[in-house]
């Protein structure tokens, strides 16, 4: 099968360019990942991000063929028809929209800053309990949903808000951990949570496209828990 | 948080809940006008200026017009803040930003101002 990968080291080439292998898979339904590996046993410059290779890590995030997804955990079938046969080239590039490092690693500092900006932790000034924070099974049930994200950033790199605007856009990962802790009954910062977000930029810039849903690799849903939020901000705000 | 100061509200609920009002009252203001095109589909002269110099009227095609204006600078400020930042086009970015806001809402004010005259004029 054809393989073609985005490549760029900024200190040897001038501009990215995709380069073409060739890959014998025996007709196997090999996942992304283990192809890239093989790639690199051929080609020990091409580098890329990978760690615990089961969609739990989210290292491997990465663009097959035109969408963002965990390439540990697509198997060649899932990519697109005709790509396990040979039919269809398989094309790896790095997330877009965030800077590339080198060929599919790509720099994550805005990524982290947004995640940073929601506070992602549990508030409550209270008195600690002798042992832990007791929730009932229905409020430990509103995290569903929410607290699976791994942070891939997959969703973020696939909104074009977070292209536009990723300094003041949190994008839709930060936004999903945002509402884990909106959600979450043991937090009391409500209020200041959701005034950090008031703005034109930092929440309401989504435009319900659902680009965050349609890649995200874990099946969770940031555009819900974004309207989820909007709602709190109507009826504080109303 | 991030500060607006070119926003319609320079609050980010405030904008999206105009927004989406006067959406609702431009589309049912279109419908209305759908509706009388349909009813009166051959409209003359005394028709047209029957329905349009009632005082019911022209409140509603004040608020209709003050909507088009509210509605159209959420929109289009969205749009210069997406596409004229200096990630698309570099340093000039937020002179031409500035430079395109300027013309827009100096656009929408015009419309306004011209609106209520030709609404409120007695033509």
């Amino acid at each position: 099968m054809k393989v073609s990968i985005y490549r760029y080291n900024p200190e040897t080439d001038r501009e990215p360019y995709m380069k073409d292998y060739e890959l014998d898979t025996g007709g196997q339904d090999l996942m992304v990942l283990d192809v890239i590996t093989r790639i690199k046993e051929q080609d020990p410059t091409l580098s890329f991000r990978r760690s615990c290779r089961e969609g739990v890590c989210g290292s491997d995030g990465m663009n097959i063929n035109g969408k963002n997804t965990l390439a540990c955990v697509t198997p060649l079938s899932e990519v697109a028809p005709g790509v396990r046969e040979g039919k269809k080239p398989l094309i790896i590039r790095p997330l877009p929209g965030l800077p590339v490092v080198r060929d599919l690693v790509v720099d994550m500092t805005m990524f982290y800053d947004q995640y940073e900006k929601v506070k992602p932790w549990l508030q409550n000034d209270r008195p600690k309990p002798a042992k832990e924070r007791l929730q009932s099974p229905e409020d430990r049930a509103e995290l569903d949903g929410l607290y699976e994200c791994i942070l891939c950033a997959c969703c973020s790199s696939a909104c074009p808000s977070f292209w536009w605007n990723p300094e003041k856009f949190l994008g839709p990962a930060a936004l999903l951990q945002s509402y884990r802790f909106l959600a979450d009954s043991r937090d009391e910062a409500t209020e200041e949570r959701l005034a950090e977000m008031d703005d034109p930029f930092s929440l309401f810039r989504c435009r319900g496209i659902m680009n965050c849903v349609a890649v995200c690799p874990k099946g969770l849903n940031p555009t819900r828990a974004i309207g989820h939020i909007r709602s709190m901000l109507v009826q504080e705000g109303v | 948080m991030v500060t607006s100061a070119t926003s319609l509200g320079r609050n980010g609920l405030y904008d999206w809940l105009m927004q989406r009002l006067t959406a609702v009252l431009l589309g049912l203001y279109t419908l209305g006008m759908l509706g009388f095109f349909l009813f009166c589909p051959d409209p003359d002269y005394q028709s047209w200026s029957g329905l349009m110099g009632a005082l019911p009227m022209q409140v509603v095609n004040t608020l209709v017009l003050l909507s088009i204006a509210a509605h159209g600078w959420v929109g289009l400020w969205t749009v210069a803040t997406d596409y004229l930042t200096t990630r698309h086009m570099g340093g000039p970015a937020t002179a031409v930003r500035l430079v395109v806001e300027v013309l827009i809402a100096l656009a929408l004010l015009v419309y306004v101002l011209w609106g209520l005259v030709m609404i409120w004029g007695g033509a």
